[in-house]
């Protein structure tokens, strides 16, 4: 059996007193889907972070590609070379544009940074990414304030995209498109993974595009996994209590949401 | 009040226009949007971005922007909206109060809790500060927080937003409104507060007998909540349906679009049905064909000639040409 592209052992963050990660074990193997499911303060996304060196773990220890990234990069060669292994895409895709910068330059930079081509072969590039991710030649040139929500994140994918990275990590990156554009986007995933073999993480609060997207997924609480499996198996016959409260949770025909089996819940951030 | 078959409708909507002011002209952001609201129904008002659903919240409460030029009716309990000034738009909010999807940015982050919360008592009703505080403190215990009289003398930054948005709900009940305009509450907060967020309004509204119009781009959320329900595209309401067959008997192409193009958390869809190129903003719909035309797997010429008027269909409401024929599938068409 081949090595996981991606293998993260006993990983653990602490933020002074804050134990935010504990002990976080996964793989994915090459071409697999691995989604991580838990509420806000559950650690997901500082796990997503210490993967693409954004943050330091404080204990634990992460591979991907085959080389450990446990620690930080030693040289910018070796910096670059793990930024085109693992690319992120987050949330809001204002936050992460330069407003100054065109969705063609922003594009551009990537490719020349990772890639070293010469100025047409990253044209001709530049376009094919955006008719990937369905931006037409008058958005390419656009800067972000001129495009919709939906399309600033495809630009976000896109220049994710460009670095041709083997993981892509998706925080909360579909959840807040609208349904029509957000049903493009699962499909263009798909597709890119059907013809390079990617391996996405999806770091999700949406318990459908789990389904869609993924096929394993992993259970986050309060900064520990509290169960994990194949992703069918883990939405229709949850056992952890939180898995089944966040199951129970989704809206659906004859939903009736009742108080008292979650009280306290979103309350622990309270002093 | 008024009698007979309209007296039934505490809020009344009809053929609302809306236009503001953006760089110096002046951009149409509602087409005639109609919908009515009973006394302690629940309607929600599904969409997607720019589609115009906050906007008709905001014209409702009588909070749009400087320049706006509105037309077209709103009766509240059969009184006229758009003319209300001074005092009386103030009892009007405290009739119809509104919550928004981030406390944060509604909530003065330099005053206490307790002001916030009782400022419209004070001000407004003339309830002297002891007893408003008292009736704050009530309110906090039916959204789910019991130490409601040290809260008050707290500052938002030392809340949580869950426990922020609850407080932003006690306060719109202060006032004892009879109509709540909930605009995405919940959109920001997790799924298990959600729940929680929509179980609170739940029997907020059985206690009050209070009416709510709920904001929501969560076409399975509305439908779950909400008696009926309101989908709007392009500045234009499109389909107005009882809940229970939103999902399974639409009367609108787009509504059955939406649907489908949702994956589905019970099983993975070979392929999503997406839509077909993207939303259009209210400003750029036609005014002599049918906005969803240019993506509609249903489209004929006639839908491209006219707009279609908001018909009545098996007790529902659509602003499709061909609604009666399509019943029943009503669902994109596949190649």
């Amino acid at each position: 059996m081949t090595e996981p592209i991606l293998q993260v052992d006993g990983l653990r963050k602490e933020f002074g007193e804050l134990i935010a990660v504990d002990d976080v074990t996964v793989r994915v193997r090459e071409g697999g889907s691995l989604a991580i499911v838990g509420e806000s303060g559950s650690g997901k996304t500082t796990v997503a972070k210490m993967i693409v060196g954004l943050e330091v773990p404080t204990a634990g220890s992460i591979r991907a590609c085959g080389s450990d990234r446990s620690t930080p990069a030693r040289s910018t060669a070796e910096r670059r070379r793990r930024g085109r292994e693992v690319q992120i895409v987050f949330q809001d895709p204002y936050t992460s544009l330069d407003p100054r910068q065109t969705v063609e330059r922003a594009l551009d930079e990537v490719l020349r940074l990772h890639q070293g081509w010469d100025a047409p072969r990253r044209r001709s590039r530049v376009l094919e990414l955006g008719e990937l991710v369905g931006l037409d030649a008058r958005q390419i040139r656009a800067l972000p304030r001129a495009l919709s929500g939906g399309q600033r994140q495809r630009v976000a994918i896109a220049r994710a995209l460009a670095a041709e990275p083997r993981v892509l990590i998706l925080d909360e990156s579909v959840a807040a498109l609208d349904v029509s554009i957000q049903a493009q986007v699962l499909n263009l995933l798909a597709d890119i993974r059907d013809e390079t073999g990617i391996s996405y993480v999806l770091i999700s609060h949406d318990l459908a595009v789990v389904r869609q997207l993924t096929e394993e997924t992993i259970v986050m609480w309060r900064g520990r996994v509290v169960e994990r499996g194949p992703t069918a198996q883990v939405l229709d016959d949850p056992q952890d209590d939180y898995t089944k409260r966040l199951r129970a949770s989704v809206p659906r025909p004859g939903w009736k949401p009742t108080r008292r089996a979650l009280a306290g819940v979103g309350e622990e951030m309270d002093p | 009040m008024s009698e007979g078959p309209a007296s039934a409708a505490l809020l009344e909507v009809e053929d609302l226009v809306v236009d503001l002011p953006v760089e110096g002209e002046m951009r149409r952001v509602l087409h005639e949007v109609s919908l009515s609201i009973r006394a302690g129904e629940a309607v929600g008002l599904v969409g997607e971005s720019g589609s115009g659903k906050s906007m008709t919240a905001r014209a409702i409460d009588r909070l749009l922007p400087p320049g706006a030029a509105v037309g077209g009716a709103i009766r509240f309990d059969g009184g006229n909206v758009t003319a209300l000034s001074g005092a009386q738009l103030r009892r009007f909010r405290g009739e119809v109060a509104m919550i928004f999807q981030d406390p944060r940015a509604h909530i003065n982050p330099v005053r206490r809790i307790g002001d916030y919360m009782t400022e419209a008592l004070r001000t407004n009703r003339d309830v002297p500060n002891a007893e408003a505080e008292d009736r704050a403190v009530d309110l906090l215990e039916s959204v789910g927080i019991e130490d409601g009289g040290r809260r008050l003398r707290q500052y938002p930054h030392e809340l949580s937003g869950g426990l922020l948005q609850r407080v932003m709900i006690a306060t719109a009940l202060l006032t004892q409104p009879r109509l709540l305009l909930a605009d995405e509450p919940t959109t920001a907060v997790d799924v298990t507060t959600q729940a929680e967020v929509m179980a609170i309004l739940d029997d907020l509204r059985r206690e009050f007998r209070l009416a709510m119009l709920f904001i929501t781009h969560n076409l399975e959320l509305a439908a779950a909540v909400c008696d009926r329900t309101a989908v709007m595209y392009a500045g234009q309401v499109v389909e107005v349906r009882a809940s229970s067959l939103l999902h399974d008997d639409p009367l609108h192409p787009y509504t059955a679009a939406l649907a489908a193009a949702r994956p589905d958390i019970s099983a993975t869809k070979d392929r999503l049905a997406s839509i077909p190129g993207r939303p259009l903003s209210a400003f750029e719909a036609p005014s002599d064909a049918c906005a969803f035309a240019p993506r509609c797997t249903h489209v004929r010429d006639a839908c491209r000639q006219q707009r279609p008027p908001l018909i009545e269909l098996d007790r529902g409401l659509t602003r499709c040409l061909r609604a009666d024929e399509l019943r029943g599938h009503m669902g994109p068409e596949t190649a």
